[in-house]
């Protein structure tokens, strides 16, 4: 049985643009994407959305939705009361393209600066040997589908201000998914510290919080990391700045 | 309208990959590694393509966990699954060079589940006789897509993303570049290249049930067609056993294979286990017949047999929907799928954490508490761009085809795990062929202005007719005629109506038009797709209605049972002089001797060494 629902969508594109109402009938078990996609279908031919699996493994829908950062395919229509109207935005820390998508290229960007696996050699056979308790923190990390919710969030990178100075929590899993890696040969330290920023990051879990994966990002990925970098430049007003108020200090 | 050719944005390059998924990537990587300047357009953004879906794993006989696994059990157990219509020298050629392509992932950063001896730890799946997919829990698609992507970043390759192919262009014979469109700005790009590579994936768009993302729509059957090269196998399109049947908004959503291959089972209304009663008399000398046995399987006892839920796809989907139309369906209309009476809640969490999650939150079922319900879903394209086997070059000189968009290597059925392995060998294959075959070249091969301008017009069209067909509707009817004429079980009938119906489709197609501007226009895109739709679809059952038997994925109600004479043939498509699509039967080449002896071998003398103990292993 259907029911008709009331969506304000943000329409527009670099120049501007504003929430524009739609009424949309809703099946049940739909999720936001589904509705997106029936309004497209039915009421706006050209309304852009970015999107691929709907299956919440590629991390392509990414949008905010009644404010907070989502992934529209896994959103159930459910989880909303029955009146509620339901306002749907493009995430906020890149530019809009047009409407409900974002420019993201920074991201790849960044993604590039970051050196890939230096692999230790091989054993005699031919073999890399890996224990799975030493890559299960490293495979959490991978399982990151770069939606950049944890992106859209950072307080470091949502109004953009902070972009040049810090990489964001999707790099720092993967530089953390590198720097743990068992047969990473390369030194990362340093430029985690002086390149990418890891002291920005105020450790307010908000990218946590956000993540669709549930990855630990701010216990299992950033703090580490930090630790690694303070253990190298043993600095005690950093560390201990960091550790009462979660304030860093760029040296 | 005067348009000047020399006003386009243009980029020239030795080699365009079409496609950024497992197989396109692979390619690229390998012809840059070769010196040769690569250009790879991708539909979407990277690392967000198709293969991000798979789940289960990558099959490569590296014999970590079973040391009996070795390329010629490999290749006798694709052979079967293929029902025995695989060009031979690409199953030996995939069955051979997997386990070099899995191990030189790990160089590049892939981290795979582990042995409890440090080594990459390996599945079982329907039809691989032993533990074979190299996997990371059921998100393998994913690790393969990202390991590519970072390695692929640092090699000098030039992405376009959200750049779509529109055409590609020829001069003479030959291949001379494509045309195609940034999504974001809707600006066209002329890239002038020596040579192509196809690697688009299949096309199971062109059916409602289908467990494949927006961007499977036939781009590289339809391009290659259009160009002058040959489709063959298109009747082959697998229907995956198990995916999502509720709600109905996320019917057709993959569920693992990896959910039998670790233990679950396959049950009906009543609580019976009904695949004992579907065992195919190839299959019964290697299948459990019992409860008891199935159950001493997966427990580890080597001597028992596999389980009947591990039978091939073809196999498991027919069962599944003959269950259904008997009246035995689950509430939905599917069967039950039971992890949760099999395994341990903590061991399901860890090596399903995907399908824990998508069932959890999409559907609201804790599978380690309760059975799923799952149907068959259109998943994957056996057939495909017709191309030799050793360098993946199609009959038009400089295009290539490898991965799903390419056909010949999974017969008339795909092994599950086969797939990311596929896209890899057949991959690197490719971009290898390639950048032999554009060094071999002189001069680069230059396109005419008049086709670049044909190719222009052709999408412009769409946009400035005053008004027209919704590019939407026409989709969701081709959905309608493909769901009714050409499904899981196929007859005369229905497939002389579907291709009637996409015929009819197509001429309203000529009239399509997308409102608003070329700017990141999904109405746009959306009716673009289409003419790679209907070509693919009309190629599907043209050569359905061709094949007069049954055999792996396709099956004929009026004509059951494999036809001793049809495995002699492979359907071949292609382009007529007049524009219209012409089908036709062409004998496949023979058999090496030694893989013959193979395929068809007893087991026991198999793994004894009475048989293929001469076999070439390189």
């Amino acid at each position: 049985m259907s029911t008709t629902r009331k969506f304000k969508i943000w329409r527009g594109d670099a120049q501007g643009g504003d929430f524009k109402e739609f009424d949309v009938d809703v099946d049940p078990g739909m999720v936001v994407l589904d509705v997106l996609h029936r309004v497209q279908a039915r009421q706006a031919n050209d309304l852009a959305i970015r999107w691929n699996c709907k299956a919440g493994k590629c991390g392509s829908c990414s949008m905010e939705i009644n404010g907070r950062p989502r992934l529209s395919c896994m959103t159930r229509m459910n989880v909303f009361g029955p009146d509620e109207t339901i306002t749907v935005q493009p995430l906020k820390a890149f530019p809009v393209i047009k409407d409900l998508v974002t420019d993201v290229s920074w991201n790849y960007r960044q993604n590039k600066r970051i050196r890939p696996l230096k692999p230790k050699p091989r054993d005699a056979d031919g073999e890399h040997r890996m224990y799975q308790e030493d890559v299960d923190r490293v495979q959490e990390f991978r399982k990151c589908i770069e939606c950049y919710l944890c992106q859209d969030t950072c307080h470091v990178l949502r109004d953009r201000g902070g972009q040049d100075r810090f990489v964001g929590p999707r790099f720092m899993i993967r530089l953390a998914s590198l720097e743990m890696h068992p047969l990473d040969a390369d030194d990362r330290i340093p430029e985690i510290r002086k390149e990418f920023g890891s002291g920005m990051c105020n450790i307010t879990r908000c990218c946590t919080e956000v993540c669709p994966e549930h990855i630990n990002i701010t216990d299992n990925a950033i703090i580490p990391l930090k630790e690694r970098v303070v253990d190298r430049y043993f600095d005690p007003i950093v560390y201990l700045g960091q550790k009462l108020f979660g304030i860093s200090k760029r040296r | 309208m005067s348009l000047d050719i020399s006003e386009l944005k243009t980029i020239e390059t030795d080699i365009t990959v079409i496609g950024a998924g497992g197989a396109g990537l692979r390619a690229a990587i390998e012809s840059s590694a070769q010196g040769l300047k690569t250009v790879v357009l991708s539909k979407s953004l990277l690392g967000k393509a198709h293969t991000v879906m798979a789940e289960g794993g990558m099959a490569a006989a590296m014999g970590n966990v079973d040391k009996r696994d070795n390329w010629k059990v490999h290749f006798r157990d694709t052979m079967r699954g293929g029902k025995f219509l695989n060009l031979w020298r690409m199953a030996e050629l995939h069955a051979k060079q997997a386990p070099a392509r899995v191990k030189e992932l790990e160089e590049w950063g892939a981290v795979f589940d582990r042995t409890k001896e440090g080594l990459i730890s390996q599945r079982n799946f329907g039809g691989h006789r032993y533990p074979r997919l190299a996997h990371v829990g059921d998100r393998t698609g994913l690790e393969l897509i990202r390991t590519l992507q970072d390695h692929g970043v640092h090699q000098g390759i030039d992405f376009l993303m959200e750049c779509t192919a529109l055409r590609l262009l020829k001069d003479g014979e030959r291949v001379a570049g494509v045309l195609a469109y940034y999504r974001e700005t809707g600006r066209f790009v002329l890239i002038r290249s020596r040579a192509v590579i196809l690697a688009t994936g299949g096309a199971g768009k062109a059916w409602r049930v289908t467990s494949n993302s927006w961007e499977y729509t036939g781009d590289g059957t339809y391009l290659a067609y259009e160009a002058g090269a040959e489709l063959m196998d298109l009747e082959f399109t697998q229907f995956h056993p198990t995916g999502m049947v509720w709600p109905l908004s996320v019917r057709g959503i993959l569920v693992t294979e990896g959910v039998r291959g670790d233990g679950g089972i396959l049950l009906n209304k009543d609580g019976k286990r009904f695949m004992f009663d579907y065992v195919p008399e190839r299959f019964a000398a290697e299948t459990a017949d019992t409860v008891d046995e199935a159950t001493r399987w997966l427990n580890g006892d080597k001597n028992a047999r596999r389980p009947p839920e591990l039978l091939t796809r073809d196999v498991v989907a027919r069962s599944i929907r003959a269950e259904i139309k008997a009246g035995r369906g689950s509430p939905h209309g599917g069967a039950f799928l039971d992890i949760a009476s099999r395994r341990p809640a903590d061991f399901i969490k860890r090596r399903l954490p995907g399908m824990y999650h998508q069932f959890k939150e999409l559907a609201e079922v804790d599978i380690t508490k309760e059975p799923m319900e799952v149907g068959p879903t259109l998943h994957y394209f056996m057939g495909g761009v017709r191309v030799d086997a050793d360098t993946q070059m199609t009959r038009v000189p400089g295009l290539f085809a490898c991965g799903e968009c390419g056909a010949g290597m999974h017969g008339a059925n795909r092994l599950g795990g086969n797939s990311l392995s596929d896209l890899i060998v057949f991959g690197t294959l490719a971009g290898k062929g390639a950048a032999d075959y554009a060094r071999s070249l002189g001069a680069s091969p230059r396109a005419d202005d008049e086709q670049i301008k044909v190719a222009i017009r052709g999408a412009t069209e769409i946009l400035n007719r005053e008004s027209g067909e919704n590019p939407y509707l026409l989709h969701e009817k081709l959905q309608d005629v493909m769901e009714e004429g050409v499904g899981i079980v196929r007859a005369e009938d229905e497939l002389k109506q579907g291709i009637r119906g996409i015929e009819e489709l197509g001429e309203r197609a000529k009239n399509m038009k997308a409102a608003g501007t070329s700017q990141y226009n999904p109405g746009w895109h959306e009716a673009l797709s289409m003419r790679s739709l209907l070509v693919t679809a009309e190629a599907v059952a043209r050569s359905a209605l061709m094949r007069q038997e049954s055999r792996g994925a396709h099956t004929r109600l009026d004509y059951e049972g494999e036809r001793d004479e049809w495995v002699k043939y492979n359907i071949v498509c292609r382009k007529s002089p007049d524009g219209h699509m012409e089908c036709e039967k062409v004998l496949r080449p023979p058999a090496a001797p030694y893989l013959e002896e193979i395929a068809n071998s007893k087991i026991e003398d198999l793994e004894s060494g009475k048989v293929g103990a001469a076999a070439p292993n390189d």
